[in-house]
């Protein structure tokens, strides 16, 4: 049998495998087609949202305090500052904080770039995705979600996903507008943006396991630190 | 993987016996139960949450074909592949083709318990391939070349220095004298050999949380981080998940996630939940060339329309065996299989057949604890119930165990006649027993007598007694 042939082949086994198996699923629904089928398609079409927790319904102010309050709850540290201004400065403190080189990697990101790094001439900047030896990252975030104190970021050319778990440090910028109250809002505003980004990554606290006598140890793969820089005017 | 459950009496009684496992499991309490119940009464809507999950999944699992084929045509959309593999072999087979496509020598996984379901890592090696595990209790028990024990927590059956002596036979290019005594020594031991893993691997295998039929996304929950640097740093990642992982829309997904994390480890929510849609796009700096998605379903689309449908809306968080008063006493080995406790009691004789697993569903004493905990509300211990007719119908229930059965029966089936029978039994073992109280020793009661003692009954049947107390209550004539 020639190559040819044998690939042929492969191919006319997986559409049967395909086709044996949502042939399987119709037979054992004992059915052609669904008596819910519309409802499908419609379910798909407006993606309706389901109960919404009672405790994200709060105020602006609330939502911000909601959200402190959860993502400490989870291991992160947060530092509020008033304007991008001070955002480098609060990087630097968080490094000389942990006694850590005055070294990070920044998101190509613009609103990550654009900031006045050249304020702090102790701090070496460096631009890109996440090398093996990077012990420190700086990203934005699509959004804070308060119900849970949750990070959502996602992938894109100028927003490499490595910089959100190689480094064993992740600084994440977040202005306070950015804040919503649940992860519905969150998919919401990706949706505005339009096409879905390759990778979505909700991220609560830093990298940790319970593998071992059910003690949790964080640092596990991703970083042992995530810290979260709180803009209130980001304007 | 090949079955073990026909084992399960023989394997739960050395299990029973092994004070080491006894140990390891006795931290369930603290480290799931406690943490779970404290969330959870944060979250006043818990309870509602769990019946829109509920009838979200059943609402998938009735359009299950519908669903799966938006997820595929999605995912080919966004430049991924789709493929579909009936059986073990068929999904052994795709994801070996595609490592072969890309020269491949190294393969990273995420904790996935449908590849070890597939045996997939047993055939990459005698392929040629090394597969690693980057799971912390993946990687200790694929070094101790072992099962995992349980769905979330692979190496829950363990204790500390069964993994300083894994590590130090396995780690020896390291200094043999090193301390290992905290759990933070194996995490940071674990973590440095596996970044030049992650670093080197051509492929990164993952399992699935959920496939997503609006965006043809795939989602995985770790608290680890590993699962994200199995999948972004590889050329190819591979994504293996088996047809009843589908939901419908990114709204249904941010639903069961509330319950999920909150059921299996007691978090709000757990570290990383990852959306991934399609390779790496143009311009992107990092991320894999390469997105496939095998789809499996061996034996799972012949459950639907069964009694056993149910099992399909398990979303795999493990609280059923946390809280499960068996699998607490004999962990998850005795099992024999991917998928131990309640949820593999209901499961398994459906996957590997009644013949395998028909101990399984007796495995309980059916105080209903999972299906209480089952963010799912799978009714489980009543799909236990319906294999053990099963059993008894098939035969495969001991015979004396039948007979007693059959015996019983004749005798319900005569109320007068079992009345008399069980007033003459009770009142002998009330003469018999009235000096000491109870026995510890009895004719056709080895079972029970092996393990306590029997108290003597000293009021009669409930039958009299009943009649004693409605007498009693009923209201004087005068």
């Amino acid at each position: 049998m020639g190559q040819a042939q044998a690939l042929s082949g492969t191919v006319i086994v997986m559409s049967t495998a395909r086709d044996q198996i949502l042939g399987g699923i119709r037979k054992s629904l004992g059915r052609e087609t669904s008596p819910s089928r519309q409802e499908a398609e419609a379910r798909l079409a407006n993606h309706p949202r389901n109960l919404i927790p009672q405790r994200a319904h709060v105020a602006v102010e609330e939502r911000l305090e909601l959200f402190v309050a959860q993502a400490t709850a989870a291991a992160a540290s947060v530092a509020r500052v008033r304007s991008l201004d001070e955002v480098p400065g609060a990087v630097s403190s968080f490094l000389a904080g942990h006694n850590l080189p005055q070294r990070v990697k920044l998101s190509p990101d613009t609103f990550i770039t654009g900031l006045d790094w050249d304020g702090q001439p102790t701090l070496e900047t460096d631009t890109g995705k996440a090398i093996d030896s990077d012990l420190a990252s700086v990203t934005g975030a699509v959004a804070g979600i308060a119900e849970t104190g949750t990070l959502m970021l996602a992938s894109g050319t100028d927003r490499p996903t490595t910089l959100n778990f190689l480094p064993d440090n992740h600084i994440v910028i977040l202005p306070a507008d950015r804040i919503v109250g649940v992860y519905e809002d969150g998919w919401d505003k990706l949706r505005q943006d339009g096409d879905l980004p390759r990778t979505v990554n909700f991220i609560t606290g830093p990298s940790r396991t319970g593998d071992i006598e059910q003690t949790i140890q964080l640092g596990a793969h991703g970083p042992r630190r995530l810290h979260i820089i709180v803009v209130e005017d980001a304007a | 993987m090949k079955p073990q459950s026909h084992l399960f009496k023989e394997n739960a009684k050395k299990a029973l016996n092994d004070a080491n496992l006894a140990r390891a499991l006795n931290n369930m309490k603290a480290g799931f139960q406690d943490k779970r119940r404290a969330t959870i009464a944060k979250l006043p809507e818990f309870q509602d949450l769990r019946d829109q999950a509920r009838d979200l999944k059943n609402h998938t699992l009735e359009n299950l074909d519908f669903y799966l084929s938006r997820f595929e045509d999605r995912v080919t959309e966004k430049g991924g592949h789709v493929h579909w593999a009936r059986t073990p072999a068929e999904a052994r087979e795709a994801v070996l083709e595609i490592c072969r496509s890309v020269d491949a020598k190294t393969v990273t996984k995420g904790k996935s318990m449908v590849t070890e379901e597939i045996g997939l890592n047993d055939f990459l090696i005698e392929s040629g391939l090394t597969p690693i595990e980057t799971d912390l209790g993946e990687y200790i028990i694929q070094l101790r070349h072992e099962l995992p024990s349980h769905i979330i927590a692979p190496a829950i059956h363990l204790n500390k220095e069964d993994v300083a002596e894994t590590f130090r036979e396995n780690h020896t290019q390291l200094d043999p004298n090193r301390r290992l005594d905290q759990v933070q020594d194996f995490t940071d031991e674990a973590r440095a050999i596996l970044r030049q893993k992650f670093q080197s691997a051509d492929v990164g295998i993952t399992g699935a949380n959920f496939l997503i039929a609006e965006t043809g996304s795939t989602v995985i929950v770790t608290n680890e981080g590993n699962g994200d640097l199995t999948q972004v740093l590889p050329k190819v990642h591979i994504v293996v998940a088996s047809i009843e992982k589908t939901i419908p829309t990114l709204e249904d997904s941010a639903t069961i996630l509330r319950v999920l994390a909150r059921s299996a480890t007691g978090q709000e929510y757990s570290t990383y939940t990852t959306f991934s849609t399609g390779p790496r796009r143009p311009g992107d700096l990092d991320g894999p060339e390469q997105f496939h998605v095998v789809i499996l379903d061996n034996g799972r689309s012949a459950l639907l329309g069964t009694e056993a449908q149910d099992t399909l809306r398990c979303i795999r968080c493990g609280a059923c065996m946390n809280h499960c008063p068996v699998y607490g006493s004999v962990g998850g080995h005795a099992y024999g299989w991917v998928v131990p406790g309640p949820i593999g009691a209901a499961l398994d004789p459906g996957l590997i057949g009644l013949e395998e697993a028909h101990d399984l569903p007796n495995a309980s004493t059916f105080c209903g604890k999972c299906a209480e905990v089952c963010p799912m509300k799978i009714p489980l211990p009543k799909i236990m119930h319906h294999w053990r007719v099963k059993e008894h119908e098939a035969k495969l229930s001991p015979p004396r165990f039948r007979q007693g059965l059959a015996m019983w029966a004749w005798f319900a089936r005569r109320p007068r006649l079992y009345r008399l029978g069980a007033n003459a039994a009770i009142g002998m073992l009330g003469r018999l027993g009235a000096k000491r109280g109870r026995f510890a020793k009895l004719p056709l009661a080895g079972g029970w007598t092996a393990h306590r003692d029997l108290p003597a009954p000293s009021r009669g049947t409930f039958q009299q007694q009943w009649a004693r107390h409605k007498r009693s209550q009923a209201p004087s004539s005068s």
